[in-house]
């Protein structure tokens, strides 16, 4: 903490007075506003100072701040783009505000400082029409090219019945379609070198390596990789516009599906931002229901990545067997939840039921199988020599550019670097859980698989100790915004009938601030950047995701590289389509 | 023999292959799903077998369609090249004394001739339907085929040392009291691991790698076309495991208690076993590391295997 203002007061005496420092946010993150023409050498600066350095851009998004009414003090602004930064020295996030006026503002780019700026500055480009002077290419990401307005402007419709019916006409199509084809200038590449000319594959949007919709378009040397540009977006569902249109405690179920594979892990990141807003502090036997639940969900993720990653590689059993235990986790989900990939079992201030009598039981029993099976895949595929000569020494990045590149998760444990939100920030109670971060040395397909794999012992730990401790006590925090509330004072009290009545019919209100959470979900860090305007809504839900700067660097480390090298690459990121493109 | 006996055998051995080649349809989703955890095929007839007439008729039913972007006669003739060329080969197969197609003198070289002439189909399939994937996969695949039919040739010349003949007859008879998977080991992992290549199976399946390329060279195939490149790659299976019966397990020798076609068909159905267990198991090698298993172990090898059979093979006659 203490760092924190020794930094934020250096800021103001190099780059000038200009430099506010805002009220503390909810999330109790060091945040100030800086004028646009400062960001840049104040980036610059932090990431450069010692001995900490804020070397990681954790997150960037913009903000539509016209219709907000509590603004806290803050400048005046139409729009604000937003820079979080993350020292890993320091283990402390800082957050820059840049506040900008006019209906479509520009702002300088700090994509020459940061390399994980440009898909960010992109989709802020692509939701807001906010320009950033100085990006080598700034172009829509998320919607279509021919798509016609910025959709997190507040002007923009999120309704289907605003928008009309949707219509594809013949020459429509033929536009789409032409808009869809690559050309390689745009992207300053060439179509022929002095010696060779270059092919233009597609993988994708439909191609069985890519695990979705998913567009790759690489330019090939014969067999081999020059260069290659993701497309995403065609998952694109517009989850964080539903945030701004759906209540609170209705927006959980939508969590659910930003990375599929998560499952509920996904309402927790997003419940920790709403309860650090309304000031809810959740019992422990809700902590460890949570923490059982999401390490359930984390091995079964694991389980996919494993058993696809292997089929990848072209062995087909795997993934049988691995489904098979992934659908155990499924019942002992199915039991206590009801649902299964998407449970929405998280509710706010609590989980949505106590646990059903034996639940102990079905945990038990996959606690006492899994070991034996987990044992049999890694001989199965971890210690074959063909799966070892297809992901050894290919898809290297060394921990500087995992950090430069804004890697977190499995990934950037794969490069030696011991560190885990769970451990390092612990969130609904992971200090007490005995567990340890699994690391590998080379930052290699191989190693990333190693992480993971040991993750899934690790999971199994904490799985193992929430069976054996579970506390006694509510499932549901006494708070008032609490939802659905407490129903055990209605019938005594008016006022509580009168709380309980608004807050099932309206959702609560949740009072006005701005608070993220940070969570190690099965991928990497999570985190949900919550704005209320003191409303049954949020006025903006921001949703970083592990997913989508991973992505943005598979151009990176597949240079130099085969096709088939490609997909091994792909497999061992681990990436879930609806967490890249939300 | 008379005339009418040729035809016989003729008919008999191209009705037996056939029904073989549908029939791994079954056995192949059988097997898998057996390794795999799961039921496979159940619903049609006895334990599924129908499933193979429902392909079949599946297969002839479908849009046979040709892309208009394709070279037409090419894209024709390639899935007829893979199915001709392996039903050729079987010609010189003996599957039991007197049952056989033709017994050439140079059976084995006219073997080895029908494979190599195997490549056309995957090259032309995959240059006429004129798409990077299939390209990619041609390329592939030929590079593939022709490397792997060099140690495939080579592993063989032990076999034809000891025994002095390329007449398939003459090798099975040359294995009555041992057979040549005792005298020539290395001959036929190497024959084994070539022919896995050959017949692009997985691990070796490069030039399809439904993971990186889709389906490789047969990816604009469809109907009956792609109907001709399936049934080419069972042939092939039927084919490999028939020849390594024949030259390194003594082909239709065995004890009396069973007729020698019997034999063969077992010896030959183990292996076919053999090609599926290894599918169900193994993950796919680059294509570069493929090539370096093959220049620099397997050909180093297969020399060395020369040298020594054929040091020995003279010190024996001397």
């Amino acid at each position: 903490m203490e760092h924190d203002f020794d930094i934020l007061r250096h800021l103001q005496q190099t780059l000038g007075a200009d430099i506010i420092h805002q009220q503390q946010p909810v999330d109790e993150i060091p945040t100030c506003w800086i004028a646009k023409e400062r960001i840049v050498p104040a980036v610059l600066q932090l990431k450069s100072s010692t001995p900490s350095p804020y070397s990681f851009l954790y997150d960037l998004f913009g903000i539509d701040e016209r219709n907000r009414i509590h603004t806290a003090g803050a400048p005046p602004s139409d729009f604000t783009v937003a820079y979080l930064l993350f020292s890993y020295q320091q283990n402390s996030f800082i957050r820059l505000k840049v506040p900008l006026t006019g209906e479509y503002p520009t702002l300088p780019s700090i994509s020459s400082v940061f390399k994980n700026a440009n898909w960010y500055e992109r989709e802020v480009y692509d939701m807001f029409g906010i320009r950033f002077e100085g990006h080598p290419h700034l172009r829509r990401i998320l919607m279509p090219i021919t798509w016609q307005g910025h959709p997190l402007r507040k002007e923009h419709p999120a309704r289907a019945t605003e928008m009309g019916p949707y219509q594809l006409w013949d020459e429509k199509q033929d536009r789409e379609q032409e808009a869809l084809r690559f050309k390689p200038e745009e992207w300053g590449m060439q179509a022929q070198s002095e010696d060779a000319d270059f092919m233009f594959l597609n993988i994708g949007p439909q191609h069985p390596g890519t695990h979705g919709v998913l567009r790759i378009i690489l330019q090939l040397d014969g067999e081999d990789i020059v260069d290659a540009v993701p497309e995403i977006g065609f998952h694109h569902r517009g989850a964080e516009k539903m945030g701004e249109r759906q209540s609170w405690h209705t927006y959980i179920p939508y969590t659910d599906r930003i990375d599929y594979l998560g499952g509920v892990m996904n309402n927790l990141a997003y419940l920790l931002a709403v309860e650090k807003l309304a000031g809810i502090e959740v019992p422990d036997r809700v902590k460890v229901i949570r923490v059982m639940l999401c390490e359930l969900f984390r091995i079964a993720s694991h389980l996919v990545w494993f058993g696809t990653f292997a089929q990848d590689l072209g062995q087909l059993s795997p993934v049988f067997y691995m489904f098979t235990d992934r659908e155990r986790i499924f019942d002992i989900i199915e039991a206590i939840c009801g649902g299964r990939m998407h449970p929405n079992w998280f509710r706010i201030g609590g989980v949505a039921q106590d646990l059903p009598t034996g639940w102990d039981k079905v945990v038990k029993d996959f606690t006492d199988v899994f070991p034996k099976n987990l044992r049999e895949y890694n001989s199965m595929v971890m210690r074959n020599s063909l799966f070892k000569a297809r992901t050894k020494g290919i898809g290297i990045y060394t921990l500087q550019e995992a950090i430069e590149w804004g890697v977190t998760g499995p990934g950037l444990r794969a490069c030696g670097f011991e560190w885990d939100f769970r451990k390092k920030r612990p969130y609904s109670g992971y200090e007490q859980f005995d567990f340890d971060i699994p690391i590998a040395q080379n930052g290699d397909c191989f190693d990333r698989a190693t992480v993971r794999v040991e993750e899934m012992w690790q999971s199994l730990r904490i799985v193992t100790q929430c069976l054996h401790n579970m506390p006694e006590g509510s499932y549901k925090a006494d708070h008032p915004l609490t939802t659905p509330p407490l129903k055990k004072h209605t019938m005594a009290d008016i006022e509580t009938l009168i709380t309980h009545f608004l807050g099932v019919s309206w959702g609560p209100v949740i009072p006005a601030g701005e608070a993220m959470s940070c969570i190690e979900a099965t991928k990497g860090a999570n985190s949900y950047y919550l704005i209320s305007d003191n409303n049954t809504v949020a006025y903006r839900v921001r949703i970083r995701t592990p997913s989508f700067p991973h992505m943005q660097m598979v151009p990176y480390i597949s240079k130099g590289y085969t096709v088939a090298d490609l997909l091994s690459i792909l497999g061992s990121v681990d990436f879930v389509l609806a967490d890249i493109d939300r | 023999m008379t005339v009418m006996q040729h035809i016989w055998i003729v008919l008999g051995v191209l009705f037996v292959l056939l029904n073989i080649a549908a029939g791994l349809i079954w056995v192949e989703r059988r097997l898998l799903a057996m390794w795999q955890d799961r039921l496979g095929p159940n619903r049609a007839g006895p334990l599924g077998i129908l499933i193979v007439l429902a392909d079949t008729l599946k297969l002839f039913f479908k849009e046979d369609w040709i892309p208009p972007f394709a070279d037409k006669w090419l894209f024709i003739l390639a899935p007829a090249i893979v199915v001709g060329s392996v039903l050729m080969s079987f010609v010189i197969i003996p599957f039991a004394p007197q049952i056989v197609v033709a017994d050439l003198n140079i059976g084995l070289l006219f073997f080895l001739a029908m494979s190599s002439l195997g490549v056309y189909s995957i090259v032309l399939g995959g240059w006429a339907s004129n798409n990077k994937y299939s390209l990619l996969g041609a390329l592939r695949g030929a590079s593939q085929m022709i490397a792997y039919e060099v140690f495939m040739g080579l592993s063989l010349m032990g076999i034809v040392m000891l025994t002095g003949s390329f007449n398939l007859g003459a090798i099975v008879a040359a294995q009555q009291h041992t057979w040549f998977v005792f005298t020539q080991p290395l001959g036929f992992i190497i024959f084994f691991i070539a022919g896995i290549a050959e017949t692009h199976r997985l691990p070796f399946d490069i030039p399809e790698a439904e993971s990186e390329l889709i389906a490789g060279y047969h990816a604009e195939y469809s109907g009956m076309k792609f109907g001709m490149f399936f049934i080419g790659e069972y042939l092939g299976i039927t084919l490999i495991s028939a020849m390594t019966a024949t030259l390194f397990f003594g082909g239709w020798l065995g004890p009396g208690f069973l007729p020698p076609w019997a034999w063969f068909f077992l010896k030959t159905f183990f292996f076919i076993g053999i090609f599926i267990l290894l599918r169900a198991s193994l993950p796919r090698p680059r294509y570069d590391q493929l090539m370096g298993y093959g220049w620099k172990i397997l050909l180093p090898l297969v020399l060395v295997n020369l040298l020594v059979t054929g040091a020995i093979a003279l010190c024996l006659r001397g």
